[in-house]
């Protein structure tokens, strides 16, 4: 039990449990950024009046939604090295994997925040005489943006826990590092009792943080 | 792009057989870990709107835990660590005993999970309802258990069928999480049939469209639900 809670495996292997946690943190970082530039445009093309375009989009995103990502991971890694022609590393398939799958969630938080955009807004910006494109780069985007941000930040701390998961192709994250720490020094319960507290600590103070923010942007 | 396509993998012994029984093992897990969550959900969600100070926070502390954490972690805690807390014997039964050790883990697991999200959604759906019923019904002489049974509750529950159809989506996609501890679901089949036969095309596309039957006939019929139940004139909370 805890009376003989060993420590010191964790102090001896922190910079293994760095390293990993810095692969988990690059893996979030690269999968908002991309998700969101490519949930954007997705967001774009279902509000877009050209139909087609709207269904492909639209297929797009609930096809991404009704897998799990466990699925789409494996997809990934078993199909970037096909269209690739080379092996590229569990690394960058689940990165690619990250990327398109966030993206389908970021789509619909985009969209909601557009449409809550209120229209006289839209009329207001070609009124004045503004493009398509520079309505939505001034008036429509911002806007939608400041309305999204806690949902867009509670979104970065589920994608945060769910890089976890790619402990099932063996990318070597926070999660697989305290693994192999833990098989390899037979510490089982020490290495998965500080992942937890570790990821508690982060994901509660994000949530807390988004929680002050919320105050101050609903207006 | 070299591949040799072979879709007959699909329906060759054994193959079909373990698509079946992981599917099989998709739905099991799914269904047992949502009547947990829904239960447990319920009543948390319930603690969190209550009056009392003490059973608030432990409501409360119980969401915070459980969304926090990710679910795969959740996961090893309860097969690997949870039965080294216990005392010997008890540590014993959980870890050989118990019958099916990782599907009882998984369920386990995956509706305590569940529930700290349906509670969440059980909280928005009281809350939005309004200081004003709950008045009138104490007004009236109800017991605030009565209020709960007759006023909030029957309410709170048709507003909240959209975001509570996405949690079960939800746990239906994430029992794909049970594998990392054995469970044999869709998912795991998907992935051992690539490993065995190299035809990890037609294995996971075959997983993904399971997947997308279910969930469009899971949507299909929480539709009709929705416009079932619905309270004219409140417009429902859609899914957060």
């Amino acid at each position: 039990m805890f009376s003989d809670f060993d420590t010191d495996v964790i102090f001896n292997n922190l910079h293994f449990l760095v390293e990993g946690m810095q692969t988990t943190l690059i893996l979030t970082i690269v999968a908002i950024l991309g998700g969101l530039l490519l949930g954007t445009l997705l967001a774009l093309a279902r509000l877009s009046p050209f139909k087609p375009l709207a269904f492909v989009a639209g297929t797009y995103v609930n096809f991404f939604r009704s897998m799990p990502l466990i699925l789409v991971i494996f997809w990934f890694y078993f199909l970037v090295p096909h269209i690739v022609g080379r092996p590229v590393g569990g690394f960058y398939s689940v990165l690619v994997a990250f990327v398109l799958f966030e993206a389908a969630y970021y789509c619909e938080i985009m969209r909601a925040g557009i449409q809550s955009v209120r229209k006289g807004q839209i009329y207001a910006g070609q009124a004045i005489g503004l493009t398509y494109t520079q309505n939505m780069r001034y008036v429509v985007l911002p806007q939608a943006f400041r309305n999204m941000v806690p949902i867009l930040m509670t979104q970065a701390i589920i994608l945060f826990q769910d890089t976890s998961l790619v402990y099932v192709v063996g990318v070597k994250d926070f999660l697989v590092s305290a693994d192999l720490v833990a098989n390899r020094e037979n510490r089982i319960l020490e290495m998965f009792t500080t992942v937890a507290l570790v990821y508690f600590i982060i994901c509660l103070s994000g949530s807390l943080f988004i929680r002050r923010l919320q105050r101050k942007f609903v207006t | 792009m070299n591949y040799n396509w072979d879709w007959g993998v699909l329906v060759r012994e054994p193959y079909l057989e373990w698509l079946i029984s992981g599917f099989g093992w998709t739905i099991t897990v799914s269904l047992a870990a949502w009547v947990l969550a829904f239960s447990l959900g319920s009543v948390v969600g319930i603690l969190r709107t209550t009056d009392h100070k003490l059973l608030r926070g432990l409501a409360t502390c119980y969401v915070e835990t459980f969304r926090n954490i990710p679910l795969l972690v959740q996961m090893f805690l309860w097969y690997f660590v949870f039965p080294e807390l216990l005392p010997d014997d008890a540590g014993m039964w959980v870890k050989r005993e118990m019958p099916m050790p990782e599907f009882t883990t998984a369920v386990v697991c995956l509706g305590l999970y569940t529930a700290s999200r349906v509670a969440e959604q059980v909280r928005a759906g009281i809350q939005s309802i309004g200081q004003g019923q709950r008045n009138a019904g104490l007004a009236v002489g109800l017991t605030p258990a009565q209020v709960y049974r007759y006023v909030l509750l029957p309410v709170s529950y048709r507003i909240i069928v959209p975001p509570l159809t996405s949690e079960f989506l939800t746990i239906f996609k994430n029992s794909s999480v049970a594998l990392t501890i054995g469970v044999l679901e869709t998912t795991a089949q998907a992935r051992q049939i690539e490993e065995y036969t190299f035809q990890g095309f037609e294995a996971f596309t075959i997983a993904t469209v399971l997947y997308i039957i279910v969930t469009s006939i899971v949507m299909l019929l929480m539709r009709v639900v929705e416009s079932r139940v619905r309270i004219p004139g409140m417009i429902s909370l859609g899914a957060k």
